[in-house]
Order: structure tokens, then C-alpha cells, then sequence
């Protein structure tokens, strides 16, 4: 998921996207999804594109949970943590889980293997609790699901 | 004496003319519409408890402690964000919307140390105020939860700290420095409870974009960012409005202070000139008054190779005095000379241009206006008729397409260029003309729609292919030509611009501006509504820079630019009150207001008014002056408050001539270059020791007013007396407002000026006389001041000064945000931090032809004299241009620079040297031999014991 930064590759990643209107949302998207991450390097340059200030870019990838400013794990796990899973039983479930890997939050396994991360509504509250591993989604977990669902990837 | 309150309206005024009846807590007001809430309350007295708002931003509405009730109206809206509405009935003050605000307000004390009695802003605290006026009294949730408070401070800025336990995260830092500043260095990092104020990428505020201006410690209701020197003296306890000493802007400043203690300067909200805003010079950089280096007793010496000694006044007076009688009874009355200064007020400068013509008897009297905008006198003078910009800082507002034309506003204008920039981001166009890509081409939400890259020394080639263009394409205002202008000047110009060799198809070969892109800016500037020319140093610094002034007058009129907001020809003015200086007739062809000494009726009024009879013959101007000095004719010289060692060009000729002169005298706040070479040391006054007036760019004269009594016992136009009375001259004067009644009654664009109307209006722009009682923001108006606007013919001759074979590069100077001239005040102060040497830039490909690594010791050579500094590699100078700033003494850049001067004025050619760049081990000889002379010629004798 992760690759290496590549500033060429990356200007022309955002060169697609410029002609958009607002075109930085989806110049982050897509350079999340081709270096798995955004980097000081990436929010600079991407500044230097739109000829905005860093920082304003970088409120703006810090305002997204969804923006990640560190490398991920090669696995993503985003449990959700809304109110209908939330009522279903998802935060002990998830404490469980964050327990037996020694997580917190947001962590990724010393092996680099999963990173666990919350989420607010994957849109599945009829089935809760539910959470998705990298792009697909899973439901009706309950902590020995959840469990298992990270022990296929660890 | 006390505190100078603002009030603070919470909300920005409307513009409209329409106008709004409501009624807010059962009394009626009328306001224009689209006037908030909140201001229309404010404006009958009411406040409404706020946080997040304040009138110099937009309004957010993110608080939620502004709420009021609003008959008919669903919820409690924000008073900030909802405007007045015509009938509307406001309750601002009942028992739900207290409710409401209580509870808001425990939310943010829960999370908010509670240390007011220890904390800096103790006193002067909004938050304070609100919990305050809200009634608070209990936090039911307690302090025991989730907090910040141990969240750490970043105190990297030399000036001021931030402290984002004390964050409330209102935002006003952040749209401060959007808004207000135009610089985004700020942001609100993470989003709910993670909110906190972030400089750059979550970076020190020193390292990220921060230009220090603060702006962002102006806005802050709390003391989460607050002045270094408020955290170590105190909250102040009086005020004094006063006009910063830095650059032409002319901000106006409230100095606060604890007695005799300067705490901090604020930005003053009524001043004309920057409306609330500053720059790290004027708002932090004032430490120098109180500096170790400052000399404070006079000192005289019989060699320049002695040590000093210090002195009496008395003695120190009449050693000066005697010496230049002597000189000139043995050589003559025109042997000796003055300087006046650009960064002194008005009347001193009046005084000594009236020491030297009305005591010493002669001309011989000039001003470093000589080495920046001489030309700009001379071109608008020819041409206009007045030697001044034509517009008020506010015309920008109006521009829709504004040229840029050698000069970099964001480093030596800042708090013009914020303004500028405020407009550029709401849709005005930019061209800029400089050889070096400048900030202003391209830097958060402002990009230039045309950067013209030109080789130095090429303006004129530039600027008229401009107006080839303009004529070629029929794009020439032909109205405003006939109704304002000599048809038959025109036309004889417009033949001459048309000629082949000013289409931009052939200045491509001079300037490497390419032709198309010439053409397309000309075209934006002549259609636009409204076309602003602003213009520095880059353009008056030439042996062309009349004729650019020239060629740019002629652009303005040509498209009928010229006399309504908006428009104009507009020179940035350098220093603090260049404009005045040369008001107060420092230039030895003319006397106070631009009158030339040759002019019978002037001369007939200044000495009726003096009561002796004045020379009309112009005298010397600095260049001559040094000449006469090596050829033995020229031997005495005052000058005050001006380093021409440093600042001025071909350093080595300078020490020569002044190292032949008999006696030299120096009045300074420090042992500057030139004081090396003085016989008498007079100790000056800072601009906070002394009552004045300086005069901006924009012609607007401002009161400088005294906070503290001068550390050298005397201001320094009281100096100025001392002296004429031993030279024998009558000069009585109880307070400087007797000097400006002087320049009133003997200068008729100054006649309605006086402290007392200053007191009234706040500032004065001059003309200000019967016809415009009040002062003229814009000029030429109905017509232009001259008569009929002329087109003079402005031929483009190319510098002697070229790059060769063995001077390959071209070197052109400028200036540096943090650092003022020749920096004797600000390299006293923690400004240095940004800028602590002088640094040359240089292209890639020049650097690696020649081996240039980036940091790396670099000599650079001219025909005139080389040295070192180190190099920065960088593609802001195209190749084959180098430039430096002139900041620091010990880089010595203008050895490099030449005697090559502007061919009307004597203006040296700062911005063109042709030089060599190779690699370099450190200082060079000179440089080394330079350093050890200072330290040589600056000893001071241990004094004698008394018996």
C-alpha cells in the first residue's frame, strides 16, 4: 500500500487533478492512495501546486480523520465507533482487541502488519457493530469476530 | 495620561449608503445596512460579550457568546454574522440569552488554567472580561477532566510566545494572518477536541511561514500569544500615538509604556496609513533606543586617528563651531557643507537645511534622498509638477491591475503590500517587472498575471516598449491626452515611442523580457479601469532612473492613469520621512516645498522671514561634496543621522574624501561607519525621545510624539540649535510646533499645516493650504498640478556598466524583511535572528559553473573593489544575476558598487555592477583591514581623573 515518495510521480498526480474546481481534496485522495500516506514532502508540494501556505494544507489533513500523516501497517482495520455500534457493543469490543495487539488508536503492530483505526459510521448500523479491513467491509462483529477478522492479516 | 482605549466594534463597518432602522433593548439606532448586530449595539454603547469577534476581521461566529434574541425570530442567532434588518427588535440582554452565555462560558473555563493573577495578560484580558460580564461564577463540570493544560509553549519567536494551554482556538491568530497579513502561516490543527493553533505543519512559529508581524498577538483575547516584553515587565499603564521610524509606510504606532519604559508598540487602528497593521520592524524591532551601543556623550578628537574623548555639550558645540569658522575663513564660505537625515522629523531636517543656507551662507546641503529617490523628484516634477507619488495608500483599494516596477513591497513595504495583497486577493490584477522573482510573483493566493524578468539597467527600454505598445494598438486614453496633456507634446512623443527600436520586439534584445509576453501586460494594464504603477528603488537606482521615472509618467498619462483613486504613479518611499526631507528643502538646488533657489520670490520670503540674505546659486550635492574634499576645497561637513560610509556607492572614494576633510561632524545614536572618519561626535535621539513630525510616502505628515526624555540630554533639532547659536546665528525655538508654524508661514503647500490641525485630523497630506484645507489624499485631480501634464522624451541609453569577459554577472541589491538599510538599528535588535549576515544569491548554473556551494565563502569582484560573503543558491535571480542586501558593515557590498550615477540627479547606479563570483576562504584584505580601522577609530580614552 505504502511507496515510495517520488516527486515527479506526485506532481503528476496532481497535475490530473488540478483543472477540478477545489481540487485539493481530491489531490490529497489521490496521493494518499499512491504513497499510502501524507508526508511533510507531500502537503509542501501540494502547496507549492495550488500556491496556498503549508499550512493551510496541512489543516486540512489533519482536520480529516481519514488523512493519515504516518505510514499505515500493510492492513488497515477501521472499527466503527458510532453511536448504533456503539450501542451493539463495538468499544468493549474494540478495547479487547486494541488490548490483545498492546494498541492504541490509530498504532500499527510493531510488525507493521495492521494499523487499527476508529471510524464514524461505515453506513452498516442495521447490521452493527461493524468495521472494515483495507477496502472491505465486514458486519455483525462481535469481539470474536473482530478478533479473527485481525487475525487473518497478523 | 492614562491608556489610549480603542473600541472595539466587534464587527467591520459596512460600506453601504443605505440605512437600517431597528431597535436594540427598547432604544432606536440607525446604521448603514448590512452593519451587524453586534456593531449597531456597540455603536450606541452596548456591548455585547464576544470572543471570536473583532473589527478587524471579518466575522466567524464561532463563540457563541454574542447570542441575543430577535422578536419574531426563531433560536438566539449570533449578533456577529446577522445583520441589522430594517424594524428589527433586539433584545441583547434577557434571561435566556444569559443563560446560554454562562453556559458557553463555563465550557471554556473548564478547560482554561486558572491563574489569572500570574498571568501576562492579567489586566488586559477578553476572556477575563467576558466571564465577567456573563457572571460566571461556578464551572458545574469542574477542571478535573480532559484538558490542555499542560500543552507546551513555543517561545522560538525573539518577540513573542505562544502558550496554547491559554488557547481558547477563536481563531483570530489564524484569520489574522489570512485576512489581515495575507501570509496563512497559520491553522487550526485536528478538528473537536484536538483543535489547537498550528504555525505551519505543526512546526515552531520561527521555522514555519510566520513573517512576524503581529498581527495573530494583536488579535488574541488572551495571552496565548503575547509579547515577550509584557510577559517580562508588565501590562503598561499610558499610552502615546506616534509614527514608526522604519520605512516610508508611515504606520502609526500607540506606544505603551511603564514610565519611562517602553512595553510594547501597538499598531493604532485610527492611523491612515496601516490601519491597525504592522511588520516585525515597526511592531517589535525598537530594542536599539535602549541599547549598550548607544553613545550618549559628546566626543571630540583633533585627528581621526586618535581616540575619542568625551566632552561637555558646551565644548563639543563650540569645538564644531569653531572649526567650521576657521575652515571657512581660511577657504572660503562654500568649504564646509551639511547632510540632513531621512530619518529624522521634518523640522530637524528644516533646521539644518536653514543652518547651512541661512549660517553657513551657502547651498551646500544634501540628503540621502540623493541615493534613492532624487529621480523621482525630478521625473514627477517635470512632468506633474509635484515631487510626490500621486495617490493615498488606500487608492490600491480602487486598482484593478496594479505594475509593480522595481520594488519588492512585501521586504521593504510590508504593511503596504499586506494591503496590496488584500486587494490581489479580492481579483486585482499583478504585473511585475523585476529582474528577480520576488515574492509577490508568486506566494499564497497572489500571483502575478505577468512577471517581466528583466535584465537589470533596462527599465526605460522596458516601460517604453510598454507604451509602444499602448500607442501601436490604439490603446492610448486619447480624452484624457487632449483635456489634460499638450496635444502637440504628445504627439511629438508618440512619434518618438513609435520608432522601431521601442517596439518590444526589439527591447526583447536588451531587456529579455520576450515580446508577447511584453505586449499581453501592456494590454492588462491599458484596459483596465483603474491601473496603479507602484515603483522602488529598482527604478530610481540607475543612470537611467530619471529617465524611467520619465517613461513611467508617460505611461500613466498615456492611458489616462493619472488624478482619481485608484490609479496613480506611486513611488515607495524608502525611509521613515524621505518624503519630508526633501519637503523641507534638503537638496541644494531647492529650498523648503520644492522651490528653486534661483526663484526670486521664494528666496525674497525665506529671508525676510530669516532675516539675512540667501545664496541663489545651487550648492554641492554628497558626490561633489567628496570630489571638492579630494581637491582640497571642501573641508567641513555636519551630518545628521545619515551613514553615507555604508550607504553609499564606490566606499573607498567616501573614505577618502571624508578622510581629507578638516572637520567632520557625526550626529548619531551610534559609532557608525562614517563616525570613524568624524572629528566631533554629536549623540541623536531616537524617534521615542523627541517631538516631530515625519512624512510618508503618501505625503501624509504624522505627529512623532516624545515618551521619554532623551537618553543624550537633547532631541536632536535642539542640537541643531545649539550649534547655529555658536556659528552665531540667531535660532529661537521653545518646541518643534514653532518650527512647522515656520515652514507654514514660509511654504505655501505647507500653510495650513500645523500640530494643532495635526492634533484634530490625525495626519495631514500636503498640499494643505486654503484651497484644500484639510490636505489632498489624491492629486492632480482636476488637472494636473504643472499646468498640462508633459510627455518627455525618454530615450533608452544602455549603462556603461556591462557585463564582460571579466566581469561576467550582473549584481543587483536590495533589502530583506527583517533588516533596515544600512542596519544600524535593527542588527541592534533580535531581528538578527532572521537575517544575521548578508548573503549573495546566485543561480544554479552560475554556481556550479564556478564551483559555488550553497553556504559556501564566495568573493565577489567589481571594477571598484571586491568582497566576501556566502552564497545562496537559489533560482529566484535568473542566470547571470547576483544580488545581495547592503544590511551589514561588515559585507561592505557598496565597495562593489560604482560612481556610475543617474544622469540628472547623481542617483548612483546601485542596481547594476558588473562582477565576478569565484570561490573565497573567508573576509577578504580590505575587508579584514576595514574591521580592524573600525575598531581602531572607534576607541574611546579612558577619562581623566579629576584632579
Amino acid at each position: 500500500m505504502t511507496t515510495q515518495w517520488d516527486t515527479s510521480r506526485a506532481a503528476g498526480i496532481i497535475s490530473k487533478y488540478l483543472p477540478l474546481e477545489g481540487p485539493m481534496l481530491p489531490i490529497l485522495h489521490a496521493l494518499q492512495e499512491e504513497f499510502g500516506f501524507l508526508s511533510d514532502e507531500a502537503i509542501r508540494l501540494v502547496a507549492q501546486t495550488l500556491n496556498v501556505s503549508r499550512a493551510e494544507v496541512y489543516g486540512v489533513v489533519s482536520f480529516y480523520h481519514d488523512f493519515r500523516q504516518e505510514p499505515p501497517g500493510r492492513h488497515v482495520l477501521k472499527i466503527c465507533r458510532a453511536e448504533a455500534c456503539q450501542s451493539m457493543g463495538s468499544e468493549a469490543n474494540a478495547q479487547k482487541l486494541l488490548e490483545t495487539l498492546g494498541l492504541d488508536w490509530g498504532d500499527t503492530t510493531p510488525d507493521g502488519r495492521l494499523t487499527v483505526e476508529p471510524v464514524y459510521c461505515l453506513g452498516l448500523c442495521a447490521c452493527a457493530p461493524s468495521a472494515m479491513l483495507d477496502d472491505e467491509l465486514h458486519a455483525r462483529l462481535d469481539a470474536q469476530g473482530l478478533q479473527a477478522l485481525a487475525g487473518e492479516v497478523i | 495620561m492614562g491608556l489610549i482605549q480603542e473600541t472595539d466594534y466587534g464587527t467591520k463597518p459596512s460600506k453601504a449608503t443605505a440605512l437600517v432602522t431597528l431597535t436594540i433593548d427598547g432604544q432606536s439606532i440607525t446604521v448603514p445596512e448590512g452593519t451587524s448586530i453586534m456593531r449597531a449595539a456597540a455603536e450606541m454603547g452596548t456591548r455585547i460579550p464576544k470572543l471570536c469577534a473583532t473589527d478587524s476581521l471579518d466575522s466567524f461566529g464561532s463563540c457563541r457568546l454574542c447570542l441575543v434574541e430577535i422578536e419574531g425570530r426563531p433560536g438566539t442567532p449570533a449578533s456577529c454574522t446577522t445583520p441589522v434588518g430594517q424594524g428589527m427588535v433586539v433584545h441583547t440582554q434577557n434571561a435566556k440569552v444569559a443563560k446560554l452565555r454562562k453556559g458557553v462560558m463555563e465550557l471554556y473555563i473548564s478547560d482554561h488554567p486558572l491563574d489569572c493573577l500570574t498571568c501576562s495578560a492579567n489586566g488586559n484580558c477578553e476572556l477575563q472580561d467576558a466571564a465577567g460580564e456573563v457572571g460566571l461564577r461556578e464551572v458545574r463540570y469542574g477542571y478535573e477532566g480532559k484538558n490542555h493544560l499542560d500543552a507546551e509553549k513555543d517561545v522560538s519567536n525573539p518577540y513573542f510566545q505562544f502558550d496554547p494551554s491559554k488557547c481558547i482556538v477563536c481563531s483570530r491568530c489564524v484569520r489574522a494572518c489570512e485576512e489581515i497579513q495575507g501570509t496563512f502561516a497559520l491553522t487550526i490543527d485536528g478538528s473537536g477536541f484536538n483543535s489547537k493553533v498550528s504555525a505551519g505543519i505543526n512546526e515552531d512559529f520561527f521555522d514555519s511561514e510566520c513573517v512576524s508581524c503581529g498581527a495573530c498577538v494583536q488579535a488574541c483575547p488572551t495571552a496565548t500569544l503575547m509579547e515577550k516584553s509584557v510577559i517580562e515587565v508588565g501590562q503598561p499603564e499610558h499610552s502615546e500615538v506616534t509614527t514608526c521610524a522604519y520605512c516610508g509606510v508611515g504606520c502609526t504606532f500607540k506606544a505603551e509604556m511603564r514610565g519611562e519604559e517602553v512595553v510594547r508598540l501597538v499598531p493604532y487602528k485610527d492611523g491612515k496609513a496601516n490601519h491597525g497593521h504592522s511588520c516585525v520592524k515597526g511592531r517589535f524591532a525598537w530594542g536599539y533606543a535602549t541599547h549598550k551601543d548607544r553613545i550618549t556623550k559628546p566626543m571630540i578628537r583633533e585627528k581621526i586617528t586618535d581616540p575619542w574623548r568625551e566632552v561637555s555639550w558646551e565644548e563639543a558645540i563650540s569645538y564644531a563651531a569653531n572649526k567650521f569658522k576657521q575652515i571657512q575663513a581660511e577657504h572660503g564660505k562654500d568649504s564646509i557643507g551639511g547632510i540632513t537625515s531621512s530619518r529624522c522629523t521634518n523640522e530637524e531636517t528644516y533646521l539644518v537645511q536653514k543652518l547651512i543656507r541661512a549660517g553657513f551662507g551657502n547651498n551646500n546641503v544634501d540628503t540621502c534622498a540623493r541615493v534613492c529617490h532624487s529621480p523621482t523628484g525630478y521625473g514627477l516634477v517635470n512632468t506633474y509638477g509635484t515631487s510626490a507619488g500621486t495617490q493615498d495608500f488606500d487608492s490600491v483599494d480602487e486598482a484593478d491591475v496594479i505594475l509593480v516596477i522595481g520594488a519588492n513591497p512585501t521586504d521593504g513595504h510590508p504593511v503596504f503590500a499586506s494591503h496590496m495583497k488584500k486587494r490581489l486577493r479580492e481579483g486585482a490584477k499583478l504585473i511585475v517587472a523585476d529582474p528577480r522573482r520576488i515574492d509577490l510573483v508568486r506566494s499564497p493566493h497572489v500571483e502575478a498575471a505577468h512577471h517581466l524578468a528583466l535584465r537589470p539597467g533596462t527599465n526605460v527600454a522596458l516601460v517604453n516598449a510598454l507604451a509602444h505598445t499602448v500607442i501601436e494598438e490604439g490603446l492610448a486614453d486619447e480624452d484624457f491626452i487632449r483635456e489634460r496633456c499638450d496635444w502637440d507634446e504628445f504627439a511629438e512623443w508618440a512619434a518618438f515611442i513609435m520608432r522601431k527600436e521601442n517596439s518590444p520586439e526589439a527591447t526583447e534584445a536588451h531587456t529579455g523580457v520576450p515580446a508577447a509576453e511584453l505586449r499581453a501586460a501592456a494590454r492588462l494594464y491599458a484596459n483596465a479601469r483603474n491601473a496603479a504603477i507602484y515603483y522602488g528603488l529598482g527604478v530610481t537606482e540607475h543612470s537611467q532612473g530619471t529617465s524611467t521615472v520619465i517613461a513611467i509618467a508617460n505611461l500613466a498619462m498615456a492611458t489616462g492613469n493619472v488624478g482619481r483613486p485608484g490609479v496613480g504613479v506611486n513611488p515607495l518611499r524608502g525611509q521613515n520621512n524621505v518624503q519630508g526631507s526633501c519637503d523641507m528643502g534638503s537638496f541644494p538646488h531647492e529650498f523648503p516645498g520644492y522651490r528653486h533657489v534661483s526663484d526670486n520670490t521664494a528666496r525674497r520670503i525665506l529671508e525676510m522671514d530669516w532675516g539675512v540674505s540667501l545664496s541663489n546659486e545651487p550648492g554641492l550635492r554628497i558626490p561633489n561634496m567628496i570630489d571638492a574634499a579630494m581637491d582640497g576645497t571642501f573641508l567641513g561637513l555636519y551630518i545628521q543621522g545619515e551613514d553615507i560610509v555604508q550607504s553609499d556607492p564606490d566606499t573607498k572614494h567616501m573614505v577618502a574624501g571624508l578622510s581629507a576633510m578638516k572637520c567632520v561632524v557625526v550626529q548619531d545614536l551610534f559609532l557608525n561607519e562614517t563616525a570613524d572618519y568624524a572629528h566631533v561626535f554629536l549623540p541623536g535621539c531616537s524617534f521615542l525621545e523627541k517631538d516631530g513630525t515625519f512624512t510618508n510616502a503618501e505625503r501624509r505628515i504624522q505627529r512623532v510624539r516624545k515618551v521619554m526624555a532623551p537618553k543624550n540630554g537633547y532631541a536632536d533639532w535642539e542640537v541643531t540649535v545649539m550649534l547655529a547659536k555658536a556659528m552665531g546665528m540667531t535660532m529661537d525655538y521653545s518646541h518643534p510646533s514653532e518650527i512647522m508654524d515656520e515652514v507654514a508661514r514660509t511654504t505655501p503647500s505647507f500653510a495650513g499645516v500645523s500640530y494643532e490641525a495635526l492634533d484634530k485630523l490625525g495626519s495631514i497630506q500636503w498640499p494643505c493650504n486654503e484651497k484644500a484645507p484639510t490636505g489632498t489624499p489624491v492629486m492632480h485631480i482636476d488637472g494636473f498640478v504643472r499646468g498640462r501634464g508633459r510627455f518627455i522624451i525618454s530615450d533608452y541609453v544602455p549603462t556603461d556598466e556591462k557585463a564582460g569577459p571579466r566581469f561576467p554577472l550582473l549584481l543587483t541589491t536590495g533589502r530583506i524583511l527583517s533588516q533596515y538599510n544600512v542596519g544600524a538599528q535593527t542588527r541592534r535588535t533580535d531581528n538578527v535572528a532572521w537575517h544575521g549576515e548578508d548573503v549573495l544569491e546566485i543561480h544554479p548554473f552560475d554556481a556550479e559553473q564556478r564551483g559555488v556551494k550553497d553556504g559556501g565563502w564566495v568573493k565577489l569582484a567589481s571594477r571598484a573593489g571586491e568582497t566576501s560573503l556566502r552564497a545562496k543558491i537559489t533560482d529566484r535571480v535568473a542566470p547571470g544575476v547576483v544580488y545581495t542586501t547592503f544590511h551589514h558593515p561588515l559585507t561592505q557590498a557598496n565597495v562593489i558598487t560604482t560612481d556610475y550615477s543617474d544622469w540628472a540627479t547623481n542617483c548612483p547606479e546601485y542596481k547594476v555592477t558588473a562582477v565576478q563570483v569565484s570561490l573565497s576562504n573567508g573576509p577578504t584584505e580590505w575587508q579584514t583591514e576595514y574591521q580592524a580601522h573600525s575598531e581602531q577609530a572607534r576607541r574611546i580614552a579612558p577619562p581623566v581623573a579629576a584632579e
